[in-house]
């Protein structure tokens, strides 16, 4: 039981940053980002590089990835999203803009770092033991706390400081902040460079533990698209939520009905469809926000 | 707002009702061009293989088809392939385990899929925007999860070997030979789904220019205010949904005929994506966008194998290229003429 719990523990939190960033971006910009999974698996890849081939520490590595993701997120909003945002009659047409960033990642990474799947070396060895009950090695554990300091992190700087105060009142309503002096053109551009570093720094902290590798891409998007359902798309503590409530399903289900075979995801979807049926705007989501 | 004129309404629609005599030697042209043109040009080219691509073309424009319905009350519908999964099985199944004619098959995949939709759809057509967009996606994923664990599809397995389309005979006429006794069933695979895409995109474009039509496009503008002057939206939201389905049912029956086997992953979410994809490529704003977004999108990756291993690099690049200068879809290009919207 506690092992389960743990395990949930450690699943939601890195999953609540992978929607956070698909949410930020969303909630800035309209924008369903499909690339988010292979901006993920690219923040790994980056950070393997770093790591392995360059022999560095692991912690240049992650800031590594954050800083390659932050600007190829801030180009990919400055030059691809802006003028076809600009210039589209639809919100939708950003959609096909998305899908093919997404096929061009894929192929970037394929053609810049292969298609084999990669790891680095774990950073800390040893495994945390309570007495059989509980069993988790160091490195989870470390890669967890990570994860929820980065979180806790993020609400701080969207809370405090002046940017993230700019962004909440973006999403809020974009002609009003702009009529409150809010350079839209800059704030969106810096969430969307967050909210690619996101992916990347979650893809830099599970290279260590599950390795990446090109596949990984789409069903990452999948999962995060999951979690803001669950919460609500386009709000930040939607986006913590349902990625805990993700990862904890997930680690319930695969214990209890492993007997069953390979179900836990189709039981995960038929219960989100019965509760969207209830509640269509997720958790905390606003009516078609 | 108000125009008199009814025409005068639809400025992204450029079909009128009455068949006019240029329309009437374009889409003779047209079809003059898929059933004669294109064998004449691939026997004096030599490419064989051109046939498997169109025939592939042609099926993928029925699934996008489907998904241009949808969107045309407002979703994005990125699910369809579930349902082209969904047909692709229930045909294999009945062929292989009832022994049902593939030809009865194909409308009997087509109603399976428009009656799942109608379950699925009641709850989640009640979601709007990326909200509908989301669980749709979900909705491939859980069709080839649900293909894994049925013990009727036979999991990771797949059902194979499954026999090429019998004769089709009426009243003791043969109308459709036996396709193991063809010499060239490739031919006969294209003449098939050539003749499906466009029965296809007859029925959606009788289907836009009906009161059916009108009615959607109202929801598609405003959901609420065409409730209030009575439209039945939760009927008509399913309505086109079920229709959207049907093809995407039939499409997959079709393809698993062709590649006499299934999987679960025959179709997965990037199949589902590039059904979006083909549709949004075209335009949106015509009936025949998707036919246009599939040639552009599936020939041109198939031509762009020639450069090996930057072929996805190319196709993105020229993609993402094609979104920056054409927002609205390859068919935009006609809208100036009329002006702004």
């Amino acid at each position: 039981m506690e092992q389960i719990i743990a395990n949930g523990l450690y699943l939601g939190a890195q999953y609540a940053l992978i929607a956070l960033g698909l949410t930020l971006i969303f909630s800035l910009m309209n924008v369903l980002n499909f690339a988010h999974g292979q901006m993920y698996v690219f923040g790994g890849f980056v950070c393997y590089t770093v790591v392995s081939q360059l022999g560095l520490p692991f912690i240049v590595g992650l800031i590594a990835s954050a800083l390659v993701l932050g600007v190829m997120g801030a180009l990919i909003e400055r030059f691809l999203f802006r003028p076809v945002i600009r210039r589209s009659k639809r919100d939708e047409s950003t959609m096909l803009l998305a899908a093919g960033i997404a096929f061009f990642l894929d192929a970037l990474i394929l053609l810049l770092f292969g298609e084999k799947q990669r790891g680095v070396p774990k950073i800390v060895n040893g495994v945390f033991n309570w007495d059989f009950r509980l069993i988790m090695p160091y490195d989870r554990i470390l890669i967890g706390v990570l994860a929820i300091a980065l979180i806790l992190g993020f609400i701080l700087f969207m809370q405090y400081s002046k940017a993230g105060r700019a962004m909440r009142a973006l999403a809020q309503d974009r002609t009003a902040a702009q009529l409150m002096g809010v350079d839209v053109d800059r704030y969106s551009m810096l969430g969307f460079a967050m909210g690619a570093m996101l992916a990347g720094l979650v893809g830099a902290l599970l290279v260590t533990i599950t390795g990446v590798n090109l596949g990984m891409g789409g069903p990452t998007s999948v999962k995060a698209f999951l979690m803001i359902m669950i919460g609500g798309a386009g709000v930040i503590s939607g986006a913590i939520a349902g990625g805990f409530i993700l990862g904890m399903m997930e680690s319930v289900g695969l214990s209890v009905l492993s007997s069953y075979g390979d179900v836990t995801y189709l039981v995960i979807f038929a219960t989100l469809m019965a509760f969207l049926a209830i509640r269509p705007q997720g958790l905390m989501g606003k009516p078609w926000g | 707002m108000n125009m008199p004129n009814q025409t005068q309404s639809r400025p992204s629609l450029k079909s009128g009702k009455a068949l006019s005599m240029p329309r009437l030697l374009g889409v003779a042209t047209f079809l003059a061009f898929v059933f004669a043109g294109v064998p004449m040009l691939i026997a004096a080219s030599g490419r064989w293989d051109f046939y498997y691509t169109l025939t592939s073309v042609a099926l993928l424009s029925i699934g996008a088809a489907g998904v241009w319905l949808t969107f045309y009350i407002g979703r994005i519908n990125i699910g369809q392939g579930a349902y082209a999964l969904a047909g692709g099985y229930v045909s294999a199944i009945l062929i292989t385990q009832v022994g049902v004619s593939f030809w009865l098959t194909l409308p009997l995949a087509g109603l399976f899929c428009a009656l799942i939709s109608v379950l699925i759809g009641l709850p989640i057509l009640r979601l709007r925007g990326v909200y509908f967009a989301m669980v749709t996606l979900v909705l491939t994923e859980v069709a080839r999860l649900t293909a894994l664990a049925l013990p009727v599809t036979h999991g990771a397995k797949g059902i194979t070997s499954i026999p090429m389309p019998g004769a089709l005979s009426v009243f003791g006429i043969t109308l459709i030979p036996d396709f193991a006794t063809l010499q060239n069933p490739r031919q006969a695979f294209y003449f098939v789904a050539a003749t499906l895409m466009i029965l296809a995109y007859l029925v959606m474009w009788r289907i836009v220019n009906s009161r059916l039509g009108h009615l959607c496009r109202s929801l598609q503008q405003n959901e609420e205010l065409s409730a209030s002057i009575g439209v039945n939206t939760a009927w008509l939201r399913v309505l086109a949904y079920a229709i959207s389905s049907f093809f995407g049912g039939v499409a997959g029956a079709m393809f698993v005929s062709i590649s006499q086997s299934i999987y679960p992953s025959s179709f997965v979410v990037q199949d589902s994506v590039n059904f979006m994809l083909y549709c949004f490529l075209g335009g949106l704003g015509y009936v025949f966008g998707p036919m246009l977004g599939t040639l552009l999108l599936y020939f041109g990756w198939d031509l762009l194998s020639a450069t090996g291993r930057y072929q996805l690099l190319l196709y993105s690049g020229i993609m993402i290229a094609l979104m920056l200068v054409l927002p609205n879809g390859v068919l935009s290009l006609f809208d100036r003429k009329e002006g702004g919207k």
